[in-house]
C-alpha cells in the first residue's frame, strides 16, 4: 500500500480552479517529483494536503489517504497530529518561513515538545542533534541565534531540521533549493537526498528544475494549468516524453539546445483564470494539436510507461499517434 | 543590549536640551512682564522694579539666563510658584503620583480591551464582529473627552450611582501619603474599604482617558495582525502543526507587536494632554488640573516647569520604547 494516495483532489479560489481533479501517490522512502511552470498548482496541491489552504479556497477530494488515515474527514485537531510530525514541509523562501523573533532553538524546541512531549534539556539536546544532523557548523551557538543572522542556505537547513525533527514518513519540499545561491542549492539537495535515505522517507520534490528529478527522483508528475498531464518513472520521462508539454518542457533545458542560435520555446503562455480552453489546455500553444483538442477534454490514459493526458500520446520516436 | 540603551540615551540629550530652549524661550514670548504680573493691581515702585529684576536675574543677557536657568535646572532647581511660594519640582513631585496613577489604569485599561479588540477583529476579519469592533472603535477615537466624561458621570454615577462623581477617594478615608499611588497607600494602610473607595474612584476616569488609546490601539493591532498572518512563517508554524490560537497568540501577535508598542509610547504623550481635560472633569487633583490652574492663575514658573517635566516624561516613555523595541525584535537589538 501506498504511503500517500490522492484521488481527484480539486482547489478552488472563487471561479478559478487552481488545481483540478490531481491523482498522486507516493510510496515509502520513494522520491516523487512535481514539475511544473510557475501556476500551475504543484505547490497549491501540497499546501492543499497540508490543510493550509484558507478560505475562499476551497479544497475537495475523493481520497486523502495517508499512511492508512483518512486526512479527508479528519478534523483540524487529528489532522494537526499528523502535520508537522508525520507529515512536515519546508518551503521556498528559509528566511521568512522562520519566525523572526524567536531564536532557532525556541522553534525547534516548539514542534519537538508539540509532538513529542519533549522539554528542558532533552528538547535542548534533541535540537542540537537536529542541527549537526543537518550539517550546521556551530551548532551550539546557532541555538541561540535569530532568523536573521543566517544565511539563507542556513536557514533552509534549518527548515530541514524542523521539518525532519519528529522522523517524518513524508517530507514535501516546495522548491527547497530556488532562493539559494547555485553552490549551495547542490548542498541542500544533497543533504535532502541523503536524509531521505537514512530515515526511509517519502519525499515529494515540488522544482522546475528537470536536472534536479532526473538526478534524484524515482517517478515524476508533470503539472500544467493545474493538472497532472503525465507521469512516469524518471528514467523514460527523458527518453521518451508521452506529453506534448513533457516534450516541450525537456526541450527547453539549455543543455538540449546546444549549437542552436535560439533556446527552444513553447509558445504562449499558461493559461490564467479567464482564458482556459474549452478543450484540453494546452490546446492553444500544442504544437500537434487537432480539431478534436479543441472540443474534448482528454482524460488521463495509460501510456507504456505511465499516464499522460492527451488523445495522441507521443511515440518512442516522439511524434504524436495521429499520424 | 546595554550598548543599545546607551545609544538611545545618547540620542536623548539633544532632544531634551531642545525642550530646555523651548520651555525657557515660552517665557520670554508670553507678552508682558513677569515683575508686573507679579506686581498685579498695587502701584509700582520703580526702585523695587529695578531691585525685582534683578533678583530674578531678568537685568541679565538672554543667554546667561539661559544658562543660569539651566544649571539651575540640572541642580533640580525648576523656580519657585510665584503664588504658593512652594518650589514648582516639589509640587510637581507632590501631585504627579495621581496622574500616573490614573495613566497606568487608564493604559492598562487601553492596552488590554485595544489588543484583545485589534486581535479578535483580525482574526474575524470581514464578519460582523470585526465591524463592530472596529466601528465601536472609530466612534471611540472620535468622541470628545469632555463630553464622553460627562456622558459616564451622568449614566453611572448620578443615573445609576454605581461610582463617585470626583475625587481620589472617598473623604471619611484619611490615608498617609506613602508612595502617592492612592491604590498601593490603602494597601499598605490595611484599610480594604479605603482600597474599594479607591479603585471606585479609577473606574471612570481610567476609562475616559484610556478610550482614545484603546480605539488607537485597537486599530493598530488589527492592521498589524493582518500584515503579520499572512507571513510566510506563520504558514510554517501552521504546518508544524500548532494550534490556531498559539499560532495567533504567540508567533503572531509577537511580531505584530512592534509597531503596536510605538503606538502606545505616542499616546502616552496624547494620554497626559488628554489627563488635562480628565484630570478637570474628574476634579483628580494631578498635574493636569494644577497645569490649567497655574495657566489661570499666570503662575509663568509652574507652566514653564511643568511643561519641561511633561516633556521630560514624554521623552523618558519613547526612550523606555525604544529599549523595548529592542526586546521585542531581535534584529533592532543587534542593529550596529
Amino acid at each position: 500500500m501506498s504511503l500517500l494516495q490522492i484521488e481527484n483532489l480539486s482547489v478552488q479560489f472563487g471561479a478559478f480552479r487552481a488545481v483540478n481533479n490531481v491523482s498522486l501517490t507516493v510510496n515509502r522512502g520513494e522520491i516523487l517529483g512535481i514539475v511544473g511552470e510557475s501556476g500551475s498548482g504543484k505547490s497549491v496541491s501540497m499546501l492543499a494536503l497540508m490543510g493550509l489552504i484558507d478560505a475562499p479556497g476551497v479544497v475537495t477530494a475523493d481520497a486523502l489517504q495517508f499512511d492508512g488515515q483518512d486526512l479527508l474527514h479528519a478534523r483540524p485537531a487529528q489532522k494537526r497530529k499528523l502535520i508537522g510530525k508525520d507529515v512536515a514541509m519546508i518551503f521556498q523562501d528559509a528566511l521568512s518561513s522562520l519566525n523572526p523573533a524567536f531564536t532557532i532553538g525556541a522553534q525547534l524546541v516548539e514542534t519537538l515538545k508539540l509532538h513529542l512531549g519533549l522539554s528542558g534539556a532533552a528538547a535542548r539536546n534533541r535540537a542540537l542533534e537536529l542541527l549537526e544532523l543537518v550539517e550546521i557548523p556551530d551548532a551550539r551557538a546557532r541555538l541561540a541565534a535569530y532568523p536573521h543572522q543566517l544565511s539563507g542556505g542556513m536557514s533552509q537547513r534549518v527548515m530541514i531540521a524542523m521539518a525532519i525533527a519528529c522522523n517524518p514518513k513524508l517530507l514535501i519540499a516546495d522548491e527547497p533549493t530556488t532562493a539559494l545561491d547555485v553552490t549551495v542549492q547542490a548542498q541542500i539537495m544533497d543533504l535532502l537526498v541523503s536524509l531521505q535515505k537514512q530515515h526511509d522517507m517519502g519525499l515529494i520534490l515540488i522544482t522546475h528544475d528537470l536536472a534536479v528529478v532526473a538526478e534524484v527522483a524515482q517517478r515524476v508528475a508533470v503539472m500544467y494549468a493545474g493538472e497532472v498531464v503525465e507521469t512516469s518513472p524518471v528514467p523514460d520521462i527523458f527518453s521518451t516524453p508521452r506529453h506534448p508539454y513533457t516534450q516541450a518542457l525537456l526541450a527547453s533545458i539549455p543543455e538540449h539546445s546546444k549549437g542552436a542560435s535560439r533556446l527552444a520555446t513553447l509558445p504562449g503562455v499558461v493559461p490564467g483564470q479567464y482564458d482556459r480552453p474549452a478543450g484540453c489546455l494546452l490546446s492553444p500553444r500544442c504544437p500537434y494539436v487537432q480539431p478534436r483538442c479543441h472540443t474534448e477534454h482528454p482524460p488521463l490514459q495509460a501510456t507504456p510507461q505511465g499516464t499522460a493526458r492527451c488523445f495522441y500520446a507521443l511515440n518512442d520516436a516522439g511524434s504524436p499517434t495521429h499520424g | 543590549m546595554f550598548t543599545f540603551i546607551l545609544r538611545r540615551l545618547a540620542v536623548v540629550i539633544p532632544t531634551f536640551l531642545g525642550i530646555t530652549v523651548l520651555a525657557f524661550a515660552l517665557i520670554h514670548l508670553i507678552p508682558g512682564d513677569p515683575v508686573l504680573v507679579m506686581v498685579g493691581e498695587r502701584k509700582l515702585d520703580p526702585e523695587f522694579y529695578k531691585a525685582a529684576m534683578t533678583r530674578l536675574g531678568l537685568d541679565q543677557p538672554l543667554y546667561l539666563q539661559y544658562w543660569h536657568y539651566l544649571t539651575g535646572m540640572l541642580h533640580g532647581n525648576l523656580g519657585e510658584s510665584i503664588v504658593t511660594h512652594e518650589p514648582v519640582l516639589s509640587e510637581f513631585l507632590k501631585l504627579f503620583p495621581a496622574t500616573l496613577e490614573l495613566s497606568i489604569c487608564a493604559m492598562i485599561f487601553a492596552t488590554v480591551f485595544g489588543l484583545a479588540a485589534g486581535v479578535i477583529a483580525a482574526t474575524r476579519r470581514g464578519t460582523v464582529l470585526d465591524h463592530g469592533v472596529m466601528g465601536a472603535a472609530l466612534t471611540g477615537y472620535s468622541m470628545p473627552i469632555f463630553w464622553w466624561g460627562l456622558i459616564l458621570i451622568i449614566v453611572f454615577s448620578v443615573n445609576l450611582g454605581w461610582t463617585p462623581v470626583s475625587g481620589r477617594i472617598d473623604l471619611e478615608f484619611d490615608i498617609a501619603p506613602r508612595t502617592g499611588l492612592m491604590l498601593i497607600d490603602t494597601l499598605l494602610a490595611h484599610d480594604l474599604d479605603a482600597f474599594k473607595s479607591a479603585v471606585m474612584h479609577l473606574i471612570l476616569p481610567s476609562i475616559v482617558l484610556g478610550t482614545i488609546p484603546l480605539a488607537v490601539i485597537a486599530r493598530m493591532t488589527r492592521s498589524a495582525m493582518l500584515e503579520v498572518l499572512r507571513e510566510d512563517y506563520i504558514r510554517t508554524a501552521r504546518a508544524k502543526g500548532l494550534s490556531p490560537v498559539r499560532i495567533v497568540l504567540v508567533h503572531a501577535l509577537r511580531n505584530a507587536l512592534m509597531p503596536v508598542v510605538t503606538v502606545i509610547g505616542l499616546q502616552v504623550g496624547t494620554m497626559l494632554a488628554g489627563a488635562v481635560l480628565t484630570e478637570t472633569i474628574f476634579s483628580w487633583p494631578g498635574i493636569g488640573k494644577w497645569l490649567i490652574d497655574s495657566i489661570s492663575r499666570r503662575d509663568y514658573p509652574v507652566v514653564q516647569g511643568g511643561i519641561l517635566l511633561v516633556a521630560t516624561l514624554i521623552i523618558l516613555v519613547n526612550l523606555l520604547v525604544d529599549v523595548l523595541y529592542g526586546v521585542i525584535n531581535p534584529r533592532i537589538r543587534h542593529a550596529r
